[in-house]
């Protein structure tokens, strides 16, 4: 009862202060506030909950699965909701003196539909993580797609809303692609519950062509490689607190779903080619995105470019997870590595954000002698970069760690290669950024001082990004609750 | 003849759906491509409405018919979006067609795969 009315909160909170800044644009922040601490409550409630009294379900209205909406709280669900709320709460706080120095009339504006979009993104991220079936997730899916692509619109400019048109081209027919599946699978299985699915699905061509096209849709959504093209000037372009919401959760969404079907509902359809395969979709997106980060004469697109990177090892997970010896040490390390990305991005966001307002440019040449200017936020953006490029003790160490001993083990020795040329292209791009950065010049204006704030976020998101990494054990165990049943966990 | 009819919608759907990818594609302007998009889903929701009718002789499911409702809601939304950004794209840079260079910065270069004519 207590985790039914927890899980409903987590969605309705967030939605209730969209509606709220919507109808009242002068009281944005202040609803944005009281929503974040809602729904971080709701949250401890039901993290609580799931860690008492195991897997929390709640039938919507009453009815059950085949006809109803069920909500989950499982470990899985807790802790990408915790995620949410840790990089959403950050945003809360970086966002309002960032908007601030941007006086006239133009980003008032810009302000005023910020709040708005942002909690109806959380809301949807809530929903998605909670959502038990697959058509579900579809509504969940196009509700997040269309709250990211508007707020990248709000940057306004020329090149901001090309880039918000290619992003919603490639978002609505993903969906579509996606929801394709979701009618054959019904078809076929009569019904789109996931637990149900998994007792049902049986490898035939309907389900092959029903997955193909989910994945398909999924994979753009998240930007693997070679569809990825739409998100570096997405994210580059949209303001900074956007670009972190982006890199660190959106994309994240989709990837969550693949999670769900491959290894939840359909494990039965899971071949080594369908998983070898997505693997190297993985592999060369991390070469391809390091390659591209390394080439970049913008910090933002840098940092872009590197969420196309990083994105590939979350796919490494599939061939590594699908194989029953060693599976569950990738699930953890892939899973752990999700978390690293997500505060190691959105400190590279909020600092590249700050650097723009401070020099007024992001171009990587001109970085020299930003620990001179920005101390806290030149420190944020080494830590950060730390995680990335994967060295111990990091939180990204002992993700990739996870990954690396877990190939070793089943003798998969290519993805290893993989992992670990990754992280030395990572390093390679971090200090390219970091060479500048340390340089010591003879300033000869003295730049705007920013509000501690801006920076104090960043470097604590960077900081836990490290921390992670020694304190990794907790939530990990956590997975445990709920685990798909081919990983070895007691399923639904 | 259900089952006849079942095939026929069936098909039908996965045809107005490749159809629309097919324009989303190969169409430039703005206006057509979210045209395209309605198509694609116009074949979408005809696939759930004949599967709703798959078994022969008996009620049809009306859980698909909720779904597409839901998914004509959806439909409805992305197009108002797309057309409101599509509006503010052309009152910004006067074109009704997204530029086909690479992405913006020097080395943005993987505009091979956006070949959209």
């Amino acid at each position: 009862m207590t985790a039914s009315w927890a899980m409903a909160v987590l969605v309705l909170g967030p939605l209730g202060g969209a509606a709220g800044a919507f109808a009242f644009p002068k009281g944005g922040r202040r609803l944005a506030g009281v929503a974040a601490v809602t729904a971080v409550l709701a949250l401890l409630v039901l993290a609580r909950e799931v860690v008492t009294n195991g897997v929390q379900l709640h039938r919507v209205g009453g009815w059950s699965a085949p006809l109803g909406i069920d909500l989950r709280g499982d470990g899985l669900a807790v802790l990408m909701l915790a995620i949410t709320a840790l990089i959403a709460g950050a945003v809360t706080l970086y966002a309002p003196p960032y908007f601030l120095p941007l006086a006239g009339a133009e980003s008032r504006d810009r302000e005023r539909w910020f709040w708005p979009l942002f909690l109806f993104l959380w809301s949807a991220l809530n929903a998605l993580f909670l959502s038990r079936d697959i058509f579900n997730l579809y509504v969940t899916l196009e509700l997040l797609g269309f709250a990211a692509v508007t707020l990248v619109a709000l940057a306004g400019k020329r090149e901001a809303l090309t880039a918000t048109m290619r992003y919603l081209l490639v978002s609505l027919p993903a969906s579509l692609f996606y929801l394709m599946g979701v009618a054959l699978v019904y078809g076929q299985c009569a019904t789109v519950d996931l637990s149900l699915l998994a007792a049902k699905a049986e490898r035939g061509p309907v389900l092959w062509v029903a997955l193909a096209l989910m994945t398909g849709g999924l994979v753009a959504k998240a930007a693997l490689f070679p569809l990825h093209f739409w998100l570096p000037p997405a994210h580059a372009s949209a303001p900074a607190p956007v670009s972190a919401l982006l890199s660190a959760l959106v994309v994240k969404g989709p990837y969550y779903i693949l999670l769900r079907l491959w290894f939840e509902a359909f494990p039965a359809l899971m071949t080594p080619a369908v998983a070898q395969g997505l693997g190297a979709l993985g592999a060369v997106a991390i070469v391809w995105g390091s390659i591209h980060a390394l080439m970049q004469a913008r910090l933002k697109l840098l940092v872009a470019y590197s969420t196309v990177a990083q994105l590939g090892y979350l796919f490494l997970l599939f061939p590594l997870a699908a194989v029953r010896e060693g599976g569950w040490l990738a699930w953890n390390g892939g899973l752990l590595f999700l978390a690293a990305h997500a505060c190691a991005k959105t400190a590279l966001f909020l600092t590249a954000g700050n650097i723009l307002q401070a020099a007024g440019h992001d171009r990587i040449k001109g970085l020299d002698g930003m620990t001179q200017v920005l101390p806290v936020s030149a420190f944020a953006f080494g830590l950060a970069g730390l995680s990335l490029a994967g060295l111990p003790p990091s939180s990204g160490f002992a993700g990739k760690w996870l990954l690396l001993s877990a190939s070793l083990a089943q003798g998969q020795w290519w993805w290893a290669a993989v992992i670990l040329g990754g992280s030395l292209l990572a390093a390679a791009y971090v200090m390219r950024v970091l060479s500048h950065a340390f340089t010591q010049v003879a300033l000869a204006t003295k730049p705007r001082p920013l509000p501690a704030v801006q920076e104090w976020t960043a470097l604590v998101l960077a900081a836990l990004a490290v921390g992670l990494g020694l304190a990794a054990q907790g939530p990990l165990d956590l997975l445990r609750l709920g685990a798909p049943v081919v990983l070895g966990g007691a399923g639904p | 003849m259900v089952e006849t009819g079942f095939t026929v919608y069936l098909l039908a759907g996965a045809g107005v759906f490749i159809i629309g990818f097919h324009a989303l594609l190969a169409q430039a302007h703005l206006l057509r491509r979210i045209m395209a998009l309605n198509v694609m889903g116009s074949g979408v929701f005809m696939v759930f409405i004949a599967l709703s009718a798959r078994t022969a002789g008996e009620a049809p499911d009306p859980v698909p018919h909720a779904m597409v409702l839901t998914g004509i809601v959806v439909s409805v939304c992305a197009t108002g979006l797309a057309l409101a950004l599509a509006d503010r794209l052309q009152s910004v840079t006067g074109a009704t067609e997204l530029e086909g260079g690479p992405a913006p910065g020097p080395n943005a270069g993987s505009g091979g795969e956006e070949s959209h004519p």
